[in-house]
C-alpha cells in the first residue's frame, strides 16, 4: 500500500506537470501562428482536414488502449485481494478477433481516405479555377531560391509574387544538391531535383506574404534558405511585375552562372528578361552529356517536358 | 605513401577538441586502471579472445553504452545550437558542425547504440532461453562483434583524424557525392557502416540457424518464449536487408573513389535510387530494432503479471505480419518525390496496415495483465512508459502515411519528433526495461531498484519536455536540421523547453550510471542465489545466476510453453544427478584480428591508402584460412569438473 501512496503522488506530479505543459501550450497557440494548422490556400486547407480526421480516427483506438491500460494495471495490482487471478487464462478467440477486426476496420477507412486524397491532392494536379494559372518555374541553388515567370519574362530569388485565388503552376527543379519546396500555409512540400521536374500546384485565397522554406538538408547554407511566398491582388501584382520588367539586372547565361554559385542567407533580388529555356537548360546539363549552359536546346526541350512524367 | 592523409588532418576548432580529449582521458584511464591492477592477461583472456556469448553480450553492452554517451552528448549540442542560434546570435557550432554532429548522433545511436543493445541482449539471453549451449557459430559470434567494434572505432576516429559526414545520418546523394562533399566525411560513414554491417549481417545469420537449429528438443517453434520469436523476425529481416545496405554502400564508394556514377545526378546517375535502396534497408532495420524489444516486453510483461503470456498464436501471427510488411513501405520515407498517387497510396495504405498487427500486440499485452497480479518493479514502469509513448508516437506515424498529410509533415520537426518517440518509447525503453529485468541473470546480482525509478520517471518526463515542443514546432512550419533561424518565427521559446527535457534526460542516465554503481557496490546484498529472482517462465531463469560457461549442466526437458514455469511446478523426482563431459569452443584471437585488418582497410580506403588496403583486405582472407584449416577450435569439461564448478554454485 505504501507504494501505491508513493506511486499516487508520483502521478500527482506528473499530472501538474502536463498541466503547466498544456498551459504553455495554449499561450503558444494564442501568440503564434501554427502554419499547418492557419491554411491560406485550399490545398493547405484540405491538407489540415485530412490530418484532422486521421487523428481522430487514430484516436478512436488511441484512447481505449489509454483507459484500459490504467483500469487494468491499477485493477491487477499486486496486493489487490478483490481481483480475479486466473494465471492460465492465456486465449479468448472472441477477444483476439475483436481486436485484429476493430483496428483493421478503422485502417480501411483510412485507406480509402488515403486513397482518395492521395489522388485528390495530387501535388502534380491541376487545380480548378475559372482564372488562368501562372506558371513559375523554380530553381534551387547553393543556397537560394529562383523563381522563373516565363509568361512574364521575369525572375526573381528568395521571392514569389502571385495573384490571390489564381493557380499558381510550379515547376520545380535543382541545379544543387536534393533540396525540398514548402510554403507550408499554402501547401505541402515537393523535392527539388537535379535532372527531374517535379510539380506543385497551389493557390492562396488570403493575400499576405508567407515563409517557404527548403525541408531537405543540402548543405552549408541550408538553413538560410528561406523564401516569401507573397499573395496579392491582380492589380497589385501586375504593378509588380511592370516594375521587375525594367529592372537594370538581366538573368543571361552568364549572370546564372554568377548567381548559382554558392552564397548564404541571401536577400531577395529581381531580374528582367531571364535567357530563353533557362529551365530547361538547367534540367538538360544533368539529363545530357556534354551539354553546356547557353547552348541552344532545340529539340532537347521536348526530352525535359516528356521526362517530367 | 599515405594518401590523403596529412597534418591537416589533426586541424580542429575547440568543440571537437573536447571531444579528443574526453575520449583520450578515458583510454588512459582504463590502460592506467588495467596496468594498475594488473588486468591485462585477464582482459584478453576472459573478454578480448572469448567466444562465450555471454562475455560478447556484455560487451555489446558496454560499446552500445559508451556510444550512447557520445550519442547523447551529440543530442545535448543540437539543442544548445537550437535554443541559442537565433537572430543575431549564431549559436556556438558553425553550420558543418552542426551538420557533422546531427549526422554523428543519427548514425551513432542506430548503429551502435540500439543494434549494440539488441545483439548485447540477444547473445546474453537467446541461447538460454532456448536451452542450448551456445549459439550456432560461435567463432563468427565473435567475429561480428568484432567488426562491429572496429566500425565504433573507426567513426570515433573520424573525430581525431579528418571530419565526418555533414549528410545526415543517411547520406542522401547528391548531397554525399564527391561534387558536394569532397573530404573525408562520408568515407568515414560509408566505411564504418560497412564493416559493421556486415558484423550485423554475420550476427543475422548466426541467430536464425541457432533458433531454428539449437532448440533444446521438445520445444517446438510453437513452445518458443516469445522474445525468441521476436528474434527470429527480426534476424529474417536482418537477412533480407543487411545486404541491401552492402551493396548500396559499396555503389556509393565506387563512385567517391572510382568517379561511377550510380548516383551522381549527372551522367545517367540517379540519387533517386539510392534514396529507394537505403529506405529498402532502413524501414525493416527500424522493425529489426522493435521487435525483439517487444520480445522483451512480452516476456516481462507475463513474469510480472504471473501470467501465461494471452495471444501466444495471435503474437507470433502479428510478428510475422510485420515483417513481412515491413518490406513493403519504404516508400513512405519520400512521398515527396513525386511519385504518381497511385504509388503514393499503396505504401501508405501498407504502412498503415502494420499498425494492426502492432494495436494487436498492444491487446494482448494488456490482457495478459488482466487477472494478473501485477508487480509494478521497473522493467514493469518501463512498459507502461512504452505504452504511453508508443501508442502516440504510432499515431503519428498513421497521420504520416497519409501521402498529403505528410507533404506537410515530412522532414519537419514533427517527423523528428515521431520517430524519436518510436526509437525512445520503444526500442529504447525495451531494451533499458530488459537490461534491468535479466541483469541479475547476467551478472548475478539485482540492480537497485529506487534509483531505477528515478531514471524512469527523468526519462519519461524529460523525453516528453523535450519531444511535445519538437511536434508543435514541426507544424509551425520547423524543418529539421536548422543550425539558425530567424526570431519571428516564434521558435526560440519551444526549443528551450525541448533543450530543457534533455537535461532531464541526462539525469535519467545519470540515475542509470549511478544505479550501476550503487548495484555494485552493494551487490552482496542484492545477490541473486536462487537463478530465479523475479519467479521467471523461460528457461534462462533454471539455471544459475550468472550462469556458467556451458549454460546448463544438465539440459532441461521441455514439455510446454513457459518451460521454466512448468518444470518448477511439476514433482521433480528427488536422485543422484549424474554429470557428463561437456564440449565447449576455445577462445580465439582471429575474430580480433579479423576486425583489426577491416579496421586497416577501412581506414587505408577512406585515406586513399591504396598500397595498405589489399594488403590489409588479405589479410583478413589469411586469418580466414588459418582459422578454418585449425582442427582444434574445442576443449572438453570433464563431469568431475563440470560437478565441482555446479556445487560450487550451489555452495
Amino acid at each position: 500500500m505504501k507504494l501505491n501512496m508513493r506511486g499516487k503522488h508520483k502521478l500527482g506530479a506528473l499530472a501538474v506537470l502536463l498541466l503547466i505543459i498544456i498551459g504553455a501550450l495554449a499561450y503558444y497557440l494564442t501568440h503564434h501562428t501554427i502554419d499547418v494548422l492557419s491554411p491560406t490556400g485550399i490545398v493547405a486547407q484540405k491538407e489540415k482536414h485530412l490530418m484532422i480526421i486521421t487523428t481522430l480516427l487514430g484516436l478512436v483506438v488511441v484512447i481505449p488502449v489509454f483507459i484500459l491500460t490504467g483500469y487494468i494495471a491499477w485493477t491487477y495490482r499486486e496486493g489487490s485481494k478483490a481481483a480475479k487471478y486466473t494465471p492460465s487464462w492465456d486465449h479468448n478467440f472472441k477477444l483476439e478477433f475483436v481486436w485484429w477486426a476493430l483496428p483493421l476496420a478503422i485502417i480501411t477507412i483510412l485507406a480509402i481516405i488515403t486513397w482518395r486524397s492521395s489522388h485528390e491532392l495530387d501535388p502534380f494536379r491541376q487545380l480548378s479555377s475559372n482564372k488562368q494559372p501562372i506558371n513559375v518555374q523554380v530553381i534551387a541553388l547553393q543556397w537560394k531560391w529562383l523563381f522563373i515567370y516565363p509568361q512574364q519574362n521575369i525572375a526573381s530569388v528568395n521571392l514569389v509574387q502571385f495573384p490571390i485565388n489564381t493557380p499558381v503552376n510550379f515547376q520545380i527543379t535543382s541545379d544543387a544538391p536534393m533540396n525540398s519546396f514548402w510554403i507550408p500555409r499554402l501547401g505541402g512540400q515537393i523535392y527539388a531535383m537535379s535532372g527531374m521536374s517535379t510539380q506543385l500546384h497551389l493557390m492562396a485565397d488570403q493575400t499576405g506574404s508567407f515563409d517557404g522554406s527548403s525541408a531537405n538538408i543540402s548543405g552549408r547554407g541550408f538553413a538560410g534558405m528561406r523564401f516569401s511566398a507573397k499573395s496579392t491582388s491582380q492589380a497589385e501584382f501586375d504593378k509588380w511585375v511592370s516594375r521587375v520588367k525594367q529592372s537594370a539586372n538581366k538573368l543571361g547565361f552568364d549572370q546564372y552562372a554568377t548567381l548559382s554559385q554558392p552564397s548564404e542567407n541571401n536577400q531577395s533580388a529581381y531580374y528582367s528578361q531571364p535567357a530563353t529555356n533557362l529551365y530547361d537548360s538547367v534540367m538538360l546539363k544533368y539529363m545530357v552529356p556534354g551539354f553546356r549552359m547557353g547552348q541552344p536546346t532545340g529539340n532537347l526541350s521536348g526530352m525535359v517536358h516528356n521526362h517530367a512524367y | 605513401m599515405l594518401g590523403r592523409l596529412d597534418l591537416h588532418a589533426l586541424q580542429h576548432g575547440p568543440v571537437e577538441l573536447v571531444g579528443i580529449a574526453s575520449m583520450g582521458f578515458g583510454l588512459l584511464a582504463a590502460v592506467v586502471a588495467l596496468t594498475y591492477f594488473k588486468r591485462w592477461k585477464w582482459l584478453w583472456r576472459e573478454w578480448l579472445t572469448t567466444v562465450d556469448p555471454k562475455k560478447i553480450g556484455v560487451m555489446y553492452l558496454v560499446v552500445a553504452g559508451l556510444m550512447g554517451l557520445r550519442g547523447v552528448i551529440d543530442a545535448v549540442m543540437i539543442r544548445a545550437q537550437q535554443a541559442t542560434s537565433v537572430g543575431v546570435h549564431h549559436g556556438f557550432l558553425s553550420s558543418d558542425q552542426f551538420q557533422q554532429i546531427f549526422s554523428a548522433h543519427g548514425t551513432i545511436m542506430i548503429f551502435f547504440l540500439a543494434m549494440g543493445l539488441m545483439f548485447g541482449l540477444i547473445n546474453l539471453i537467446l541461447p538460454l532461453q532456448l536451452g542450448s549451449r551456445d549459439v550456432a557459430f560461435p567463432f563468427l559470434n565473435a567475429t561480428s562483434f568484432w567488426l562491429f567494434a572496429s566500425g565504433m572505432a573507426l567513426i570515433n576516429l573520424s573525430l581525431v583524424l579528418g571530419e565526418f559526414s555533414a549528410a545526415g545520418w543517411l547520406a542522401y546523394p547528391p548531397l554525399s557525392e564527391l561534387r558536394y562533399s569532397p573530404g573525408v566525411g562520408v568515407d568515414y560513414w560509408i566505411w564504418s557502416l560497412q564493416i559493421a554491417g556486415i558484423g550485423s549481417l554475420l550476427s543475422g545469420i548466426n541467430f536464425f540457424v541457432t533458433i531454428l537449429k539449437m532448440r533444446r528438443p521438445g520445444m517446438s517453434l510453437m513452445r518458443m518464449p516469445m522474445f525468441a520469436w521476436s528474434v527470429l523476425g527480426a534476424m529474417s529481416l536482418v537477412i533480407f536487408a543487411f545486404p541491401i545496405l552492402t551493396a548500396t554502400l559499396t555503389m556509393l564508394a565506387l563512385d567517391r573513389m572510382l568517379g561511377m556514377h550510380f548516383f551522381t545526378a549527372e551522367a545517367g546517375g540517379n540519387p533517386m535510387m539510392y534514396v529507394n535502396l537505403i529506405w529498402a534497408w532502413g524501414h525493416p532495420e527500424v522493425y529489426i530494432l522493435i521487435l525483439p524489444a517487444f520480445g522483451v516486453f512480452s516476456e516481462i510483461v507475463t513474469t510480472y503479471s504471473r501470467k501465461r503470456l494471452f495471444g501466444y498464436t495471435s503474437m507470433v501471427i502479428a510478428i510475422w505480419a510485420i515483417v513481412i510488411l515491413s518490406f513493403l513501405v519504404w516508400l513512405h520515407h519520400f512521398f515527396t518525390m513525386g511519385a504518381g498517387s497511385n504509388v503514393n497510396a499503396f505504401f501508405g495504405v501498407m504502412t498503415m496496415v502494420i499498425a494492426v498487427p502492432t494495436g494487436v500486440k498492444v491487446f494482448n499485452w494488456l490482457f495478459t495483465m488482466y487477472r494478473g497480479r501485477i508487480k509494478f518493479s521497473v522493467p514493469m514502469m518501463w512498459f507502461l512508459g512504452f505504452i504511453a509513448t508508443f501508442t502516440v508516437g504510432g499515431m503519428a506515424g498513421v497521420l504520416m502515411a497519409v501521402p498529403p498529410a505528410d507533404f506537410q509533415l515530412h522532414n519537419s520537426l514533427f517527423l523528428v519528433a515521431h520517430f524519436h518517440t518510436m526509437i525512445i518509447g520503444g526500442v529504447v525503453f525495451g531494451y533499458l526495461a530488459g537490461i534491468h529485468y535479466w541483469f541479475p541473470k547476467i551478472f548475478g546480482f539485482k540492480l537497485n531498484e529506487r534509483l531505477g525509478r528515478y531514471a524512469f520517471w527523468c526519462w519519461l518526463v524529460g523525453f516528453l519536455l523535450a519531444f511535445i515542443p519538437l511536434y508543435i514546432l514541426g507544424i509551425m512550419g520547423a524543418t529539421r536540421r536548422l543550425d539558425h533561424y530567424d526570431p519571428s518565427q516564434g521558435w526560440q521559446g519551444l526549443f528551450i523547453v525541448a533543450g530543457v527535457g534533455v537535461a532531464v534526460i541526462m539525469a535519467g542516465i545519470g540515475f542509470l550510471l549511478l544505479q550501476i554503481l550503487v548495484s555494485v557496490r552493494d551487490r552482496h546484498h542484492n545477490i541473486d542465489v536462487s537463478g530465479d529472482p523475479w519467479k521467471g517462465r523461460t528457461l534462462e531463469w533454471s539455471t544459475s545466476s550468472p550462469a556458467p560457461v556451458y549454460n546448463f549442466a544438465l539440459m532441461p526437458e521441455v514439455t510446454s510453453r513457459d518451460a521454466w514455469w512448468t518444470m518448477k511446478h511439476a514433482k521433480q523426482p528427488a536422485g543422484p544427478i549424474e554429470y557428463q563431459p561437456i564440449v565447449m569452443p576455445k577462445n580465439s584471437y582471429m575474430p580480433l584480428l579479423i576486425a583489426g585488418f577491416s579496421f586497416i582497410a577501412g581506414f587505408a580506403l577512406i585515406w586513399h591508402i591504396y598500397w595498405l588496403a589489399p594488403l590489409a583486405v588479405l589479410g583478413v582472407i589469411f586469418a580466414v584460412i588459418i582459422r578454418a584449416t585449425d582442427e582444434k577450435t574445442e576443449y572438453k569439461i570433464s563431469a568431475a569438473q563440470v560437478r565441482k564448478i555446479e556445487e560450487g554454485l550451489v555452495a
